[in-house]
């Protein structure tokens, strides 16, 4: 095998463009493996690991983009570093219409009233602050923007009367159309307010698969119910989804809210006509039932309970899991039975911060500490985020491994490389993982998975270990990618697939504690 | 009730993968070939525009 590599120097493209080109120079013949990547830090150590480092590629900066290829011979090499050309210019074609700037843009669409953005922290804010002031609703997807810019940005929306979504912010259904990363749901009469992007996909799809739908879902950006922040966006959206006459229930989604802002909300929930559902994960459910609002536990519980109140059910009902108890001892033993004395941790790798945020409230709750790159406390943060220590759960979707890189929903291949690192660690009784589908991610993500899995369970095996692997799937049938098709291809693989993400966590501890979890059935 | 008063109509200015989810939604969207400006330099971006706009 042959490795060589090209430098295009100062050169800029959108990431999810060169995946898309590294994915084709894979498929020239005689080329074992290729990488077209912004040589960013986190990009060159990846590359390093799988093989696929030159030195000139030590020299390549965050400026720069790297195309390297390991193929038969010189031959095939040189064509295919030379092929990337046609295929850069052949990826701009796709677009029917496009602009140099935004007011470029606005000139072709006058009537515009949104605006997605999704370039390079730096220039976000920038970008943003144009749209508001040209009259324009901002979805901001991109992150690495100032508190102190993001304040600004949302009272200038605030005044003039437009939505600033983000920045952070990864998902949003306004008026029937999914923004970011949004799943195929339901139109229909609960109404979410989130700061959490993945919450949002959770529960928005788990009302769809209960039978109700979405009338509009909010994304603040994750930072909005923060002191600094004052929950700017959450006050914004919970108006306006209170006089929204198609909303009959109201979801609000966030991590637990710094104690000031979590009383401006909870005293507009108090005052709000409407039944409104509160997850502040992990949060404090007694402060949220003194405001008269429904606490729920987890996204799952607060789809179903959202969907019980718009059904006129009974709201308060709570279970661990979907199946009866009998069923998932079994389904637990099935897999723990298999596994060694030795094994005893859980590693969590999730492409979802809130899912991953969730997973490690009910796990710590379960098994005990979770060390991770999104910490509960400052003292469980990992020193390294590629290297797991004793329970640990990773969000992949950080900065530190999207810079210069599509997000983990949309390009696998870290998740992969980290799942098989995870599989030859003899302690790792469990392997815990989310697949989001929807608009935004990648078009088979179980397709790309389920090989790397079953690499991940043979190298185990040959080993003379069981790996179990447990995940859940967030979408919809009508998601691109179906839904059910995804699941089926997961179980194929061996994979234990439950209906939530809470209900595959709490599966991951059954099995890591080989079922033996003080009141795990009443209801922790 | 809508959120915006009229349809939503998109301008994507970034990835081009949400302008494509966009269309596949049926959307009205135009995309902005986003580049870094003035050469990556975000304070010289700042002073052209300040230029621009006393001008």
């Amino acid at each position: 095998m042959v490795l060589g590599s090209a430098i295009r120097k100062g050169e800029y493209y959108d990431s999810v463009l060169l995946m898309r080109i590294s994915q084709e120079l894979k498929k020239i013949k005689g080329v074992r493996d290729a990488a077209v990547l912004i040589a960013t830090d986190s990009n060159k150590a990846l590359l390093r690991e799988a093989g696929l480092f030159t030195e000139e590629i030590g020299f390549a900066t965050s400026n720069d983009v790297v195309v390297v290829v390991d193929a038969e011979n010189e031959d095939i090499v040189r064509e295919a570093i030379a092929s990337v050309d046609k295929l850069l210019k052949a990826g701009y074609e796709m677009v029917e219409e496009s602009y140099p700037t935004l007011d470029a843009a606005l000139r072709a669409m006058p009537d515009a009233n949104l605006v997605v953005i999704s370039v390079p922290g730096d220039f976000a804010g920038w970008e943003a602050r144009k749209a508001l002031e040209r009259g324009l609703n901002v979805f901001l997807f991109s992150s690495g923007i100032s508190v102190e810019e993001e304040v600004e940005l949302k009272k200038k929306a605030v005044e003039k009367g437009l939505l600033m979504m983000g920045p952070d912010c990864g998902t949003a259904i306004i008026d029937g159309v999914g923004l970011g990363f949004a799943n195929v749901v339901e139109r229909g009469t609960i109404g979410t307010v989130a700061a959490a992007g993945t919450g949002i996909q959770e529960v928005t799809s788990l009302i769809t698969r209960l039978g109700s739908g979405i009338s509009q879902a909010i994304g603040t950006g994750g930072r909005d119910l923060r002191k600094e922040v004052g929950g700017i966006m959450m006050l914004k959206g919970l108006e306006l989804l209170s006089k929204d006459p198609e909303t009959k229930v109201i979801v609000v989604i966030s991590k637990p809210p710094d104690p000031e802002v979590e009383k401006k909300i909870l005293d507009f929930i108090s005052g709000c006509e409407k039944p409104v559902v509160v997850d502040f994960i992990g949060g404090d459910l007694e402060e949220v039932k003194r405001a008269g609002a429904i606490p729920a536990f987890t996204l799952e519980d607060a789809a179903s309970r959202a969907v019980a109140l718009v059904k006129n059910l009974d709201p308060s009902t709570y279970k661990p899991f979907e199946l009866p108890r009998v069923e998932m001892e079994n389904m637990a033993r099935k897999e723990f039975e298999r596994l060694s004395e030795e094994q005893k941790y859980v590693r969590g790798l999730f492409s979802g911060g809130t899912l991953c945020y969730e997973a490690m409230i009910l796990l710590s709750k379960l098994i005990g500490d979770v060390h991770s790159n999104i910490p509960l406390r400052p003292e469980l943060r990992l020193k390294n985020s590629l290297t797991s220590v004793a329970h640990t759960c990773i969000d992949m979707g950080t900065e530190e491994f999207v810079t210069g890189r599509p997000h983990p929903m949309i390009d696998l291949t870290p998740r992969i490389s980290r799942l098989l690192k995870e599989a030859r660690d003899p302690e790792v009784a469990v392997i815990l993982f989310d697949l989001v589908l929807g608009y935004g991610a990648n078009q088979d993500p179980a397709g790309v998975l389920s090989p790397a899995i079953k690499k991940a369970k043979e190298f185990a095996n040959a080993q003379g270990r069981y790996l179990a692997v447990v995940a859940s799937v967030c979408g919809t049938e009508r998601d691109p990618q179906n839904f059910h098709k995804q699941r089926k291809n997961l179980e194929d693989a061996g994979v234990v697939v439950m209906p939530s993400n809470a209900q595959a966590a709490r599966m991951a501890a059954l099995i890591a504690s080989r079922g033996e979890i003080a009141g795990f059935w009443e209801g922790n | 009730m809508r959120l915006l008063k009229e349809k939503p109509k998109v301008i994507n200015i970034g990835t081009k993968l949400f302008y494509e989810s966009l269309r596949a939604q049926n959307v009205e969207v135009v995309h902005v070939e986003w580049r870094p400006p003035a050469g990556g330099d975000l304070e010289a971006l700042k002073l052209l525009e300040k230029l621009k706009g006393s001008s």
